[in-house]
This record gives C-alpha cells, structure tokens and sequence, in this order.
C-alpha cells in the first residue's frame, strides 16, 4: 500500500492577508478542484509575519509546501499547486 | 470577493493608519499618491497622473472631506488631514462621488455585438416597435434615435447578441437617486437617497467613496480618550476567528470596552413585540420594523403611505449605545457594522452615537496595529446575547426574534388576548429594489397581505452590507 504526497496549502489569515483576499482563498479548502481530492490539503493559519514592513502589498501570502508565495490569488495557487502535481511524485509506504 | 476597488481601499486605508501610528503622516500622505502609482507602472486609467489624482480625492474621503466641496485643488493632504483632526466632527452627509474618478458610463442602450449571425429568421427587425433596426454588412444596427430601450430584440435574439450597456450605479440606485449631470459626471440628489450603499458597492470605477470618520477614530485611541466599540450581530463570520478572538482584538485595539449590538436587539425584540401587540389590539392592520436605517429613508422619501406602519422601537444600535452610555458616562461611542445608512441614522440622533465605523476600517486598523485576530484569546463576555438578537443580522432574523418573543411573553393578559385574535401573518421584504419600494406602497395602502413586515435593504441582511468583508 502506498499513497501520493499530500500538498499542504496554508493560506495565511493574518487581518492583512484576509482584508487583501485570503477570504476568497479559503474557498479553495471547502470547494476545491475535483482533481486534488485527497492530494492537498488547504489550512488556514494564523499571521505568517511576511507582511512586515512595506510588503503588505504583497498580500494575501500563501506557503505550499513550505514556499512562500506573495499576491495569491486562486489562479495563481491553483496553477502552482497543479504544477507540483504534475511533477512524478516520491511515493511513500503507508505502512512507514 | 475581492476585487481592484475593493483591494485598493482596503489598502489605502492600512498605508494611511500605519503612517499615522508611525507618526509619519504629515510627512508623508502627499506621497502616497505617487508611491502608489509611480510613473513606470501600468496605469488604469488614461495615465499615472490621473491615477494619482484619484489616489489623491480617495484619501480625502478617508479623511472625511468631499469632492464637491473641493475649493483650491492643490490644496495639499496634509492640510485636510489638519482639518479633519481639528474638526473632531462627524460628516454631515456620508458619500462623495469624486467627479474626477466617475467614468461618466453610457446611458443604457441596447447594442448589437458581433455575435450577431445576420441570421434568416431576424426576429428583431420583426418584433421592434419603432423599426429602429436595420441590417447593413451582414449585421443588425440599431438607430439608437428610434430605439425606444424596450428591450424586445435583446429578449428575441436567439444568439444573444443585443446587450444592454448599464450605468453601474443608476442600474443599482433602487430610488433614482444618483444620475449624471450636464458634465456627465454622477451626483447623487441626497434629497432622494436612501443611504443603502448600492451605488458605492456596484462603481467599477470606486468614484463612489465613503466619508471616513477612521483618522478622528484612531487619533482618539492615540490621545488615550475613552471608546466604546459597539458591535453590530454581522460581525460573526466577519473576521477569521470567533466572535470572542475578534472582541479580544479590538480590547488589544485600545478599544475601553466592547459591547454586542445583539444585546440591543434584544431590546428591540422585546419592545417591537410589545408595539405589534399593542397596534394590533388597537385595530392597526400592519407593522412594520425599523431596524434597517435604508428601508426607513426608502419609506419616508419614496413610499409615503407605508410611514404609520413603521415601528417606533429604536434600533438595536440605538439601545446598545443607551447601555454603553450607562456603563460607560465619560466614553465617546464608536458603532461598527456594515452599513453605510448607519452613518445617516446617527446623523439623526446626534449625541448618541460619536463615530461610524466600517467592518472593513476596523480590519484596516487592526492590520495597521498588526494584530491578528486569530492569534487572540477568548474575550471574557460578561453576557453573551441570546441567539435569536444575533440573528438580526440576517433577512427572518427579526421576524423570528419578535415571534419568538410573542409565543413567549404575556405581559399583559388583556392586550395579549386581543392581539392573539389576530395571527401573525409574517412577510419579508429582502433587499430594496425598484420593486419593492413600489411594494412599500402597496402595503401602506392595504393592497398587499399580512400585518408584520420586514424590511432589509441588503438581500440576504446586513451580513451583506455593503461595508461588510464578505461582499
């Protein structure tokens, strides 16, 4: 038995990040794309601190799989997270 | 849902707080305007000069000055910024429409796009009453002289080809309060508007602004002085976090004291009840309620016959401020909710309430303050409101709060008896449109069913404002 890496998605809900559009990202936790079932899994968590400073124009700021990504949108995540899908995925035993 | 409009208010918002809070902002609110749309960026407008032009009319509404009132246009920030903090005083009308931003979008007039087939059966030419549709080059024109924008091709055409060019806000005015003046420019005639907010939510173009009591807020806060944040039912769901991490937040604010509106409406609940038994016992044929600020200017200014019916419960934002005054005598007041009519409904009652405050300028204010709600812990609630008060928020949630209350209280045995005679016959009206403020009329003057009404002027409540973060 195996299964395929899960994808961790956090979209960070720091009041910066949710007043700029983390809001609507969110919705990628309760309607998510059919084909990421099972694959990833979208959290919200509190305030990465990656708005310091003058980068809160770079929110809302989203981390996949531990990379940090600025002005998310659901476009923009759907595409990258797609993208990790799309590479041959390391398979890990179950039983491990 | 997010969009450039609301990204960039939102985002002005936060810069101007935070160069408050860093005791930067005489320095630097000329700057904004540049920093925001420097030269070598795409500009979405004609060009980055009128962008920052705009940047510049968006600010002054932040500090709650008008275009209209615009006398000398190179008056820097800096000094609206001096005015409005001298002032200390709320504004006495709450919209602009910053002429300068206004698209001056054309009138509604059906057009012929180029899905237009040119097909056989042509039931346009057939069907126009005025035969103002031709065809030249293998497709439909429209002589827009003889049209007479019925609609008919648009309707007709089997490849939906004829579309109708809107005006955002007039096609989103319920009244026909806001047209274009000889300069092409909106204007809203506030002898007719309702203060709902639709215009300032359908702008594409944001020439539609709020005027901001947020600086004379925050400097309050700055200056130590006393405030007491009342918080209207529509806040849960608002933010990330429970209701308790957002009240948390708001103590970390520097807010003294923060105070459900919920518990208001408890009170409106009860008094509303007690007014409906009392009518009815009396032989009145209808009630209506009187929470939401916009249904209220929509009866006064547009459905006159519907006025008597009109609860005259206080709204639970009124009652909420009578128990903060009780509990707090030397605290100035802050109401924050969704709604833009609120501003109007405080108007009316001066010295009850001393600051308006948007969902959106509370969140603007705890990002400037980098606070984050959902790292907060629970806010001790001495009393939480009763479920049914919460409910407010949303269309029914008056009707079942005051059915509830009927069911449940029998004060007085006699005007009970009389009142029960008479069933509740419940009816909503959910989100005013042109429609229902001619239903307004009609159940003033008897021609529509059932003796308690409710009215919200956002569809779906006041969860919907549209200052709310879920819009």
């Amino acid at each position: 038995m195996s299964e395929k890496c899960m994808i961790k998605v956090e979209v960070c809900c720091g009041t910066t990040c949710f007043l700029l559009g983390a809001r609507e990202l969110l919705a990628l936790a309760d309607d998510p794309p059919a084909a990421w079932q099972g694959r990833v899994e979208v959290i919200a968590t509190p305030c990465m601190d990656a708005c310091n400073g003058n980068r809160f124009s770079g929110s809302p700021y989203v981390r996949i799989n531990g990379t940090l990504l600025s002005g998310a949108t659901r476009d923009l995540v759907e595409q990258r997270v797609n993208a990790i899908m799309a590479k041959p995925q390391p398979e890990r035993s179950a039983e491990q | 849902m997010i969009n450039g409009v609301i990204r960039m208010r939102r985002e002005l918002m936060i810069r101007l707080l935070r160069s408050y809070l860093a005791g930067t902002i005489d320095d630097d609110i000329d700057k904004i305007p540049c920093q925001l749309r420097p030269r070598d960026m795409a500009s979405t407008r004609c060009c980055p000069y009128k962008d920052r032009a705009i940047i510049k009319y968006r600010l002054m509404a932040l500090l709650g000055a008008a275009w209209e009132d615009e006398q000398d246009e190179s008056r820097p920030l800096r000094d609206y910024l001096r005015d409005a903090l001298a002032a200390h005083a709320r504004p006495a009308r709450p919209l602009t429409v910053c002429g300068t931003g206004c698209s001056g979008c054309e009138d509604g007039k059906y057009q012929v796009t180029d899905a237009c087939r040119a097909c056989f059966a042509r039931p346009c030419t057939y069907n126009c009453p005025t035969q103002a549709i031709s065809f030249r080059s293998q497709r439909a024109h429209i002589d827009q002289d003889a049209c007479k924008n019925c609609g008919k091709c648009m309707e007709l055409c089997p490849f939906h080809a004829i579309t109708r060019a809107v005006v955002p806000c007039e096609e989103a005015c319920p009244v026909g309060a806001i047209r274009k003046n000889a300069a092409g420019v909106a204007e809203i005639d506030f002898t007719a508007c309702i203060f709902c907010g639709k215009c300032f939510a359908a702008c594409p173009f944001a020439a539609i602004l709020e005027r901001s009591e947020l600086l004379n807020i925050v400097d309050d806060l700055q200056r130590g002085r006393k405030l007491v944040a009342l918080v209207a039912p529509s806040a849960a769901g608002q933010f990330p976090g429970s209701i308790g991490q957002l009240f948390a937040a708001m103590a970390a604010a520097d807010f003294s004291d923060v105070i459900e509106v919920a518990i208001g409406a408890e009170m409106t609940t009860a008094h509303e009840a007690a007014e409906y038994r009392e009518r009815m016992a009396a032989g009145a044929r209808l009630l209506t309620t009187s929470c939401c600020p916009a249904y209220v200017e929509a009866a006064k200014k547009h459905a006159h016959a519907i006025v008597p019916f009109i609860s005259n419960t206080p709204s639970p934002m009124l009652y909420a401020a009578q128990i903060a005054r009780e509990k707090h005598p030397d605290a100035a007041i802050v109401f924050i909710g969704p709604c833009i009519a609120k501003r109007h409904e405080a108007t009316l009652h001066p010295g009850v309430i001393d600051w308006i405050m948007s969902f959106e300028e509370l969140g603007a204010l705890l990002a400037a303050k980098g606070i984050d709600v959902m790292s907060q812990p629970e806010w001790p609630m001495p009393r939480p409101a009763a479920a049914s008060a919460r409910h407010f928020a949303r269309s029914c949630g008056v009707t079942e709060a005051v059915l509830k209350e009927l069911a449940a209280n029998t004060h007085d045995h006699d005007v009970e008896a009389k009142a029960e005679a008479v069933a509740v016959q419940g009816r909503v009206i959910d989100g005013i449109t042109t429609k229902s403020v001619k239903q307004l009329q009609l159940y003033g003057l008897g021609k529509l069913p059932g003796n308690f009404l409710e009215v919200m002027a956002c569809p779906g409540g006041c969860n919907n404002g549209p200052c709310s973060l879920s819009c």
